[in-house]
């Protein structure tokens, strides 16, 4: 039976869709059954950072609906094959997501496949409520900053509260990852530094994604990071993430200040 | 050498603001935490307060001042309300000599911390 993974945020432009796109590359890279689901109904970008936005027939909502089956839905990744997506539908409202659709959308994919992960829209409203509503576990995604660690912070209220897995007493499994994290900046003192989070926030650290120009370079293509360039820094920070995530013990490394000779050589080879 | 010790220099006088915005939030999240169950806490103390007051005074709402300033340990709540001394004289009342009577409040929010 798959573990349906939520991953969230509540701040917009923390890095959400980008990982949940590398997350599920890397699970499905360890040969895992991975459906990857985008709840961002009317701003859906999922496709286009996984490089699909030209195979969406048919969407979340269709197949919630009952207007389509699952099958006809779900598009399998050209790169890996047993990675699909679910894309969330453009030109309908937020509102055309029931919570009964869902519910039964999530229950066919748990049978299928290993690893459901849902990509939550920004906010708190209906459409992050439904992404988190199923969840075994969440992946919170945070910046080293004010806002970001505020609203991550009210979102482990929700998951606390509005889960299915709360209303019956149970926990969701809570993870930080950290994303677009600057060591040299921390080091200054001029960003939050990974321990000032996981103490305000007091939640076990799944990463640390550095900041870093594969990411971008990774969407202008629409290759998941860990697909596109498998040995940069993010890509094996998503990749031992995933492996954490699926109950690895793995020793996690705090990317310190890159040095005189790592800034003029580490380029090449990253 | 001067100039190593000018760029040390200026470093060190460009002061971190990271533990400024770790301290900040420490305190925001306290409060937003254990208010988590009544968000209006300060809207209804301040309409219940008025309404006490306003039954033995009349009471002009444009003339009252409504501050929370929260900290680490105590919050303070207060409640200015400015009690015109003519609408104030009611026949049976005792004499008011000042011009405005301030009312204030303390509320002390208790802290709360999650479980990890």
């Amino acid at each position: 039976m798959a573990q349906v993974v939520v991953v969230t945020s509540g701040k917009g432009g923390v890095g959400k869709t980008t990982s949940t796109a590398a997350l599920g590359a890397a699970l499905a890279q360890m040969g895992k059954r991975v459906a990857i689901i985008d709840f961002d109904v009317g701003l859906r970008n999922l496709d286009l950072v996984m490089g699909a936005e030209r195979r969406v027939v048919y969407d979340l909502i269709n197949v919630a609906q009952g207007d389509a089956k699952l099958a006809q839905a779900l598009i399998r990744d050209k790169r890996l094959n047993t990675l699909y997506l679910l894309a969330a539908s453009q030109t309908r409202d937020k509102d055309a997501l029931s919570e009964k659709g869902v519910e039964r959308v999530i229950g066919e994919l748990k049978a299928q496949f290993d690893w459901v992960i849902c990509d939550s829209p920004a906010g708190i409203e209906r459409g992050a409520t439904l992404a988190m509503r199923h969840a075994d576990v969440a992946v919170i995604v945070t910046n080293p900053e004010v806002s970001s660690v505020r609203d991550s912070d009210r979102i482990i209220g929700l998951l606390d509260s509005k889960t299915v897995k709360a209303v019956k007493g149970e926990r969701v499994d809570k993870h930080l990852l950290l994303t677009r994290y600057d060591p040299a900046r921390a080091g200054r003192g001029d960003m939050l530094t990974v321990d000032d989070v996981l103490e305000i926030l007091s939640i076990p650290l799944l990463g640390i994604i550095p900041e870093s120009r594969e990411i971008l370079r990774a969407s202008n293509v629409g290759a998941p990071v860990t697909l596109n360039n498998p040995a940069c820094e993010p890509a094996r920070a998503y990749c031992e993430a995933a492996k954490r995530l699926s109950g690895e013990d793995i020793f996690m490394t705090i990317p310190s200040k890159p040095n005189l000779l790592t800034k003029l050589f580490g380029r090449r080879a990253a | 050498m001067n100039l190593l010790r000018f760029f040390s220099f200026a470093r060190a006088a460009r002061a971190q603001t990271a533990p400024a915005a770790r301290e900040r939030l420490q305190i925001l999240l306290t409060h937003e935490r254990s208010s988590g169950s009544q968000p209006d806490l300060v809207a209804i103390l301040r309409e219940e307060i008025l309404a006490v007051v306003g039954k033995h005074v009349k009471i002009d709402p444009d003339a009252v001042e409504v501050r929370v300033e929260r900290g680490k340990d105590i919050s303070t709540l207060e409640i200015e309300v400015e009690v015109p001394v003519v609408a104030a004289a009611r026949p049976a009342a005792a004499p008011v000599h000042a011009s405005s009577t301030a009312v204030r409040k303390k509320h002390a929010h208790k802290k709360r911390r999650r479980a990890a």
